[in-house]
């Protein structure tokens, strides 16, 4: 039996060590990507801007990750073909080793901008970047680029909308009892939630927020089993964050309770509760990255989405009739926002 | 040339081989029906699988890579080995990953001036103590009330993330992110000092040494000392080694904490060695990387022998790296890659049957031979 | 703040949204618990819930009928139990690792087919609330017990069910033989195989009903993950259970139970951080084994492959 292990290793690590005599060298980036389409216009093609994207959990979340893919999608239709945009991605990295190395690989592939979409890959992306002067890299949600010249960072001032939503909650809840639903209180998520809770406590602050903290991104049957207890708590207007939150939108649905969503739209979820949500448009801030890197600059600058440059966009329902003066408030609550004359207060 | 191939054959057919043409054969019997999926999808196999060799093997930088990821399986899998074999079903190779890890980075970010001499083993020291805690509870709870380990250690996997989570999201986050108010549930950097050293100029790290000189240890352990005797005769038969004298309470507690410690210093050198400071996703996955479970499956490859479990460690940290790296060279979803890697495992295990058939076939071969030859007339 | 908790409208708000998440743990750990006391451990029913959820899911959508979604489940579920009977009875290979093997595959095929199918988060009209004609209408217990889904009832009425089966059948009695003592009872002429056999792909379909209770039921949802460990929970709680079918209810409700009322500790401002909350369930769970009722023994042949000749 040992003799056998002895065997098996020495044959893996004959191979690794064959392996491992490959110079080095094939990691180089290599330079300028190639265009992949054949060009069959008359005029010369401009080369394809290649993007590849590291995220956490599915392109099709529902939340943080889908926003970011559904972005690079619209930036991608935007420019006509595929060929003029090519979108690379790997989804479902949460483990942060193995996302270092789909960053690194990436890079060394040679693609244009490397976004790494999570807070979580910070450091590995620092570890990075020098390595790779040629490429730009993104890193969300933070505004921290390490002052290195080839990191930009984004973020979301998902407080802005959290605090409409709060507002339009607290003037359709007949309950006075509104009920929030979030994943850990760190981050993008926290941001929203406190966002949330000052816009309905500016318009009515006899109301009662109450938020059930998870513990987990992804915990449906969780999600759905706070969403209960708010509504068994007298709750009339729940809102939530992260991918999760499809759990708790059921309920609500059978409850006749009112949703407000957030990092993406929910109302084809359920078109009859669904109030509004505050949509992430990254491709605001992801044209001009790319216009930056195509002029020559590879990082270096924050961008935030906020709801003045459209980046964050409160997407009512168009099946649920807000009342007037309800809609007017809100839409003078994002003017005042985006104007800079209402500032979200954050605890 | 009919008798080189005949030689051959059995050669390959040898007891030795076999545990070897075994899982191979299923392997790439796996990877077949992966091929069949990966057309499907529009994907061309060769393609694929090369993209995953290469991913996994083929420059320095990948086989760093496939040693890194399997530092901490083979750490926790050696745990494994010394628990199993005790009789004690360690499931909480997560939690005790994680509670070694938050040790370390509570020392290191207490002592940010410490030298690296002092701050490595000091991390290291105190992931294998927090480790060892984990798994003692479990332990003492079977071997004074009958607790079954298997769900206690479920549970303290669960227990530790929340523990994880509270400690980054408050009192251990770093300080930059309260003031820029980003809020990221991590804790700050750790001084360089608590780096473990690389040891080739990739990404490699000592972590992957202490690894291995800790399976040989343990091998050392369990088959040359008598502590080592007495856990594997518990393991075995704890009502015969009961009557031997031997006090199967505490040789099962034995076992659990010295698995637990070493899933924990698995913890610390993730920690020390790769990440470099500790933060969480809610789950723990994120920082584990799965190595509390992955551990479990690398050290029943291996035969629950410490050494087997090198080279099932590094097979498993190589599939996946392999996998990844295949997933973005063919931009197939990672679903597939998960997927495939559950196939994988499947055949492999499923295979074995094969090889003790051959080996009862090749042993009652062998004893008709052996009777032929003695009825025969001198 | 302790005593909003223990007014009758939160208790009883916590007793229904126990007794509703209770079901996808007890149909997964009924299926455990028969496949266990034969002497099968799958770790893979996490895997095999989220395909069932999936195939549930899917056909619901399709079709607008959960009857059919339910179907496609136990489709699913007797394919699952079959190949792990398989993998487990005839070719005899490490339970153990099987079965996360299983679990992988089941995480990943289900992902995969649902991003290559539907592609998009959606929700389904699965199986409503059914309120019980007459017991319905009870003034306190109406409201709690007789006002759930089908799927719901189902899972309930399923724990004596199993009882009756393990304990009141010959079938019990041979699955309990093979799982205490293979190697007599295949002296008796009881076909472990065939056994094994029956319990693993029964486990399978029951495992595929939970995810399904999850998609078409409760949540009217799919998405990856969406089981989130629920599934080892349940063989955890097969341990708990002591391998009875009326333990594994008491493990299902525990959990769900505590799971709700953590949600109201953190709903009613209790100052405890929501990181301790949340840790409730399974540091309570601890607490009760460590005080048993009643001695429980595992069976005996659990995870040891069985061949004739061989003890």
């Amino acid at each position: 039996m040992r003799r056998l292990s002895w065997i098996v290793a020495v044959l893996v690590l004959g191979a690794i060590v064959a392996g491992a005599c490959t110079p080095a060298a094939t990691e180089a980036p290599p330079p300028e990507a190639q265009p992949t389409a054949a060009p069959a216009e008359p005029t010369a093609a401009p080369e394809p801007f290649r993007v590849a994207v590291v995220m956490p959990s599915a392109i099709n979340d529902l939340a943080f990750s889908q926003s970011m893919y559904d972005a690079l999608v619209r930036i991608q239709e935007s420019m006509g073909r595929e060929a003029a945009f090519e979108i690379a991605y790997s989804e479902g990295m949460f483990v942060i080793e193995d996302a270092a190395a789909a960053i690194r690989d990436y890079a060394s592939q040679g693609y244009d901008l490397v976004i790494a979409h999570g807070s979580q890959y910070g450091s590995s992306l620092q570890e990075i970047a020098p390595d790779f002067p040629e490429t730009s890299f993104a890193w969300g949600t933070t505004l921290d680029t390490f002052g290195m010249p080839n990191v930009f960072a984004y973020e979301a001032r998902s407080e802005q909308g959290g605090y409409v939503n709060g507002v339009v909650a607290a003037s359709l809840s007949e309950s006075g009892v509104i009920g929030v639903i979030g994943p850990i209180e760190t981050g993008d998520a926290k941001l929203y939630v406190d966002g949330f809770s000052a816009g309905v406590m500016a318009t009515d602050p006899a109301a009662t927020v109450a938020t059930v903290w998870t513990g987990s991104f992804s915990d449906t049957a969780l999600a759905s089993q706070a969403a209960q207890t708010h509504i068994d708590a007298g709750a009339d207007v729940l809102t939530g964050t992260a991918q999760m939150v499809t759990g708790a939108i059921g309920v609500t649905q059978e409850s006749g309770v009112l949703w407000f969503g957030t990092q993406s739209n929910q109302t084809s979820l359920a078109p009859e509760i669904v109030v509004a949500s505050q949509v992430y448009h990254w491709e605001v801030v992801l044209s001009e990255m790319i216009d930056l890197i195509r002029a020559g600059t590879l990082g270096g600058e924050s961008f935030a989405i906020t709801l003045a440059n459209g980046g964050l966009v409160i997407e009512f329902n168009p099946d649920y009739a807000v009342p007037a003066e309800v809609m007017t408030l809100a839409e003078d609550t994002i003017a005042g926002i985006a104007d800079g004359s209402m500032v979200v207060p954050l605890p | 040339m009919p008798r080189a191939l005949a030689r051959l054959q059995s050669r390959l057919l040898s007891p030795s081989w076999l545990a070897v043409v075994t899982p191979l054969g299923a392997f790439l019997a796996a990877l077949l029906v992966g091929a069949a999926m990966l057309a499907l999808l529009g994907v061309s196999p060769v393609e694929a699988y090369a993209a995953m060799f290469d991913g996994a093997f083929g420059s320095s930088n990948a086989a760093a890579d496939t040693l890194v990821k399997a530092t901490p399986l083979l750490l926790v899998g050696v745990g494994i080995c010394i628990a199993f074999r005790g009789g004690m079903l360690n499931i909480g190779g997560e939690g005790q990953l994680i509670a070694g890890a938050l040790a370390a980075t509570a020392a290191i970010l207490a002592f940010p001036t410490l030298p690296s001499v002092v701050m490595i083993p000091l991390g290291l020291s105190l992931g294998f103590l927090a480790g060892a805690a984990w798994g003692a509870l479990p332990g003492l709870l079977k071997a004074r009330l009958q607790v079954n380990e298997i769900l206690t250690t479920i549970m303290m996997n669960a227990i530790a993330v929340q523990a994880l989570n509270y400690l980054l999201r408050g009192p251990m986050m770093d300080p930059q992110q309260v003031v820029e108010g980003s809020f990221i549930p991590q804790t700050a950097r750790f001084a360089v000092a608590a780096d473990l050293p690389r040891l080739v100029p990739t990404r490699l790290h000592a972590g992957f040494l202490v690894a291995l000189l800790v399976a040989i240890l343990t091998w050392v352990l369990l088959w040359r000392t008598t502590v080592g005797f007495r856990i594997r005769a518990v393991g075995l038969n704890p009502f015969a080694s009961r009557r031997a004298g031997i006090r199967v309470g505490r040789y099962g507690v034995m076992a659990m904490i010295l698995s637990g410690a070493l899933a924990g210093l698995a913890g610390a050198v993730q920690v020390m060695g790769v990440n470099h400071r500790m933060f969480t996703d809610g789950s723990s996955a994120g920082f584990t990387g799965s190595a509390g479970f992955n551990g479990i499956v690398a050290a029943l490859f291996g035969q629950l022998h410490p050494v087997g479990t090198i080279p099932a460690a590094i097979f498993f940290g190589g599939l996946i790296v392999g996998a990844n790296a295949m997933q973005r060279a063919v931009q197939i979803p990672s679903a597939m890659i998960t997927a495939l890697n559950g196939l994988l495992v499947v055949f492999v295990v499923s295979s074995d049957i094969w090889r003790r058939r051959m080996l009862q076939r090749q042993q009652r071969a062998e004893a008709a031979r052996a009777l032929q030859s003695s009825e025969a007339p001198p | 703040m302790i005593d909003d908790l223990l007014t009758p409208a939160v208790l009883t708000g916590i007793a229904y949204s126990g007794i509703k998440l209770a079901t996808p743990y007890l149909y997964a750990t009924l299926g455990e618990t028969i496949g266990q006391v034969s002497g099968v451990l799958n770790l893979g029913v996490e895997g095999m819930m989220l395909l069932g959820a999936f195939a549930a899911f899917f056909v619901t959508f399709q079709t607008a009928n959960p009857w059919l979604g339910l179907l496609a489940a136990v489709a699913t579920g007797l394919l699952l139990g079959l190949a792990n009977a398989v993998i487990t009875v005839t070719l005899k290979a490490e339970q153990g690792i099987s079965g996360i093997g299983i679990y992988l595959f089941g995480l990943g095929m289900s992902e995969l087919l649902f991003q290559k199918s539907l592609g998009s988060v959606e929700t389904v009209s699965g199986f409503p609330a059914v309120r019980l004609p007459l017991l319905g209408d009870l003034p306190v217990v109406g409201d709690l017990f007789f006002n759930h889904s089908l799927m719901v009832y189902g899972a309930f009425l399923l724990v004596p069910v199993v009882w009756l089966l393990l304990h009141r059948t010959t079938w019990g009695l041979r699955i309990k033989a093979a799982g205490q003592n293979p190697a007599a009872a295949d002296a008796l002429g009881v076909s472990i195989a065939r056994v094994r056999y029956a319990t693993v792909t029964f486990g399978g379909v029951l495992a595929s009903v939970a995810g399904a209770s999850l998609s078409i039921a409760l949540l009217n949802v799919f998405q990856q993950n969406l089981t989130s460990g629920m599934g080892f929970i349940a063989v955890a709680l097969v341990y708990f259970g002591g391998w009875s079918p009326f333990g594994a209810l008491a493990g299902s409700l525990l959990f769900s139970t505590v799971n709700a009322l953590q949600s109201w500790i953190q709903v009613l401002g209790i100052p405890i951080a929501p990181d301790f909350a949340l840790m409730l369930p399974y540091v309570l769970t601890i607490l009760m084994l460590a005080f048993p009722f009643r001695k429980t023994r595992q069976p005996a042949a659990l995870t040891k492959v069985f061949e004739r000749g061989e003890t």
